[in-house]
């Protein structure tokens, strides 16, 4: 296996009851890098992104064929614990969910359930998160008050910086800026620029603009396949499957 | 043009439906208070606040009557309090079983037959505290007090019983609004917590319940209300001597107090008694004040 492969995704199926839903995708995700999944709704890009930190575990009537390996570890061997794996692999979802506590909590919650009780160091992590995040000097004189106070955008860098919290090594975020404005999508793009230096960043959007400006990777979904999967700047120019450059100049989707 | 006119008599009636029908609750509320007010206050005056709140002596038909109902009240909140301290864990427990841990098909057999628990006439809790609970009970006494010769035996009628039962009363309330204000809780509140490495039962009490919990508190209110207003079943299981509310003694309610003594009861018997319905009156509407306080807090911090 390369050194610089973080995930590595090999003939992986997924059936929701009788619905195949992902059919045979395999994929080499680099390390600090950023990774794109587009394609229409429905096919398949948030259920995959999902099988990367197992929250389809969590829903019911999932199966899943096939191998994840993060680090050469496959993460749907029997004796993975879920908490652990996703300690490593955080995610930022569509909408901004911060939990209905103040930020300071929001954020230390990740520590705190891996058993991290000693103020300074939480102090400490807090803080870092927020800077990690690009949010700490607009939040810092009121860590105390709800995370809810604040605007969708900031909400949603809130929520990176809690992921960030628990020191993850990949992060994967589901359409995160789909329910932000232009200014605070474009806070966040900017933000995924220096989070790939740190981590591992896989991002589904639904926006192929949003795909070109920060992917350096792009993996186009359709109807349960991953049909092409390259370089951005490739994928975007010369495009090697007929579905692709369907796709990418707006004949369907 | 003719029916648009229609339409706005029928807008109005309704309109006025609705008015007459908001001015009916209204009215019902304050003039039960007026009426509380006016028939509790007067044995205030004629046997004293002192006397009759103050002191514990209750001999309403004796030739030197006393009206003292401290021990009444007592009663009532160790009574109410007691129960909630076992009904609002055991029901919160329930309803996060139901909702969050239980698979659906058991939580589907659950979940109706808590609610039938409801549905059940509190004299029927009351029946099966006199033919089960009672009899133990003075199994226990027996034991207890096997020794003691100041201990008036009630033949397992105790403050205990009553406890038991009215826990047990006051956990459908408490279940069903927990259960309901659970699973109000966002969806995407879970999967961020478990996303961030939280085990299930990390996320239900440091996520979902937290959440939930101006719905919870909702439901824990309700269930003293329902505690503190309930007559008919433990009058039939708690005695109703009036006593120090000590574990084992045969003990007197608010509620059962009024039901026991209300059909003949004259003079200022009578008028004492109205004013432990104002006292118990009082009881309920803090409750509430309670009640409305907590969720407009919880509503601000949302």
């Amino acid at each position: 296996m390369k050194e610089n492969i973080k995930i590595s995704v090999q003939d992986l199926h997924l059936y929701y009851g009788d619905n195949h839903a992902l059919k045979g995708v395999s994929m080499d995700i680099k390390k600090n890098s950023v990774t794109a999944f587009i394609g229409p709704s429905g096919c398949g890009k948030s259920t995959f992104l999902k099988t990367l930190n197992r929250m389809n575990d969590l829903v019911d009537n999932v199966s899943i064929e096939g191998k994840v390996f993060l680090d050469g570890d496959d993460i749907y061997d029997a004796g993975v614990d879920t908490t652990i794996l996703r300690k490593k692999v955080g995610m930022v979802f569509q909408q901004p969910n911060p939990f209905p506590m103040s930020i300071y909590d929001n954020i230390a919650y990740g520590p705190r359930v891996h058993g991290i009780k000693d103020k300074k160091t939480l102090d400490k992590i807090v803080e870092q998160s927020l800077c990690g995040a690009a949010i700490f000097d607009e939040v810092k004189d009121r860590l105390k008050k709800s995370a809810l106070g604040l605007s969708g955008g900031q909400q949603q860098r809130i929520c990176i910086a809690r992921a960030l919290a628990v020191q993850p090594e990949v992060i994967l975020m589901d359409e995160p800026t789909s329910a932000l404005d232009p200014i605070s999508t474009s806070k966040i793009e900017e933000l995924m620029e220096e989070l790939k230096k740190k981590y591992t960043v896989v991002i589904v959007t639904h926006n192929m603009q949003q795909a070109v400006r920060v992917a350096d990777d792009t993996a186009f979904f359709l109807l349960g396949e991953l049909v092409e999967f390259g370089d951005t700047k490739n994928l975007f120019s010369y495009p090697r499957d007929k579905r692709t450059e369907d796709y990418i100049t707006g004949r369907f989707g | 043009m003719k029916k648009k006119a229609k339409m706005n008599a029928v807008e109005l009636t309704a309109k006025y439906i609705f008015t007459i029908c908001a001015v009916l609750a209204i009215f019902a509320v304050c003039s039960i208070t007026v009426y509380m007010i006016a028939k509790g206050t007067p044995a205030l005056k004629s046997v004293g606040v002192l006397k009759l709140l103050f002191e514990t002596e209750w001999k309403p038909t004796a030739s030197e009557p006393a009206y003292g109902i401290l021990y009444i009240i007592l009663t009532s909140i160790v009574g109410t309090a007691a129960s909630v301290l076992i009904g609002v864990p055991v029901g919160l427990l329930t309803a996060v079983f139901l909702t969050e841990v239980a698979d659906k098909r058991l939580a589907a057999v659950v979940s109706p037959a808590v609610e039938l628990l409801a549905a059940i006439p509190s004299v029927i809790y009351g029946l099966l505290g006199l033919m089960l609970l009672n009899p133990f009970m003075y199994k226990l006494e027996k034991i207890f007090f096997a020794n003691s010769d100041t201990h008036q035996f009630t033949g397992g009628s105790n403050l205990i019983s009553a406890i038991i039962v009215l826990a047990i009363m006051i956990l459908p309330t408490v279940v069903n609004v927990s259960a309901s204000s659970i699973q109000a809780v966002s969806p995407s509140l879970r999967a961020a917590s478990l996303a961030l490495g939280a085990s299930k039962i990390q996320t239900i009490f440091k996520v979902t319940v937290p959440a939930a919990k101006s719905g919870i508190m909702t439901g824990v209110v309700l269930g003293i209300g329902r505690a503190l207003g309930e007559a008919m079943a433990i009058n039939m299981v708690a005695g109703g001597s009036v006593n120090l509310p000590l574990p084992f003694n045969s003990v007197r309610f608010l509620t059962t107090q009024l039901v026991s003594e209300m059909g003949y009861a004259e003079g200022i018997h009578r008028q004492v008694l109205f004013t432990v319905g104002l006292v118990l009156y009082i009881f309920i509407m803090i409750i509430n004040l309670i009640l409305q306080k907590l969720r407009k807090e919880t509503d601000e911090d949302e």
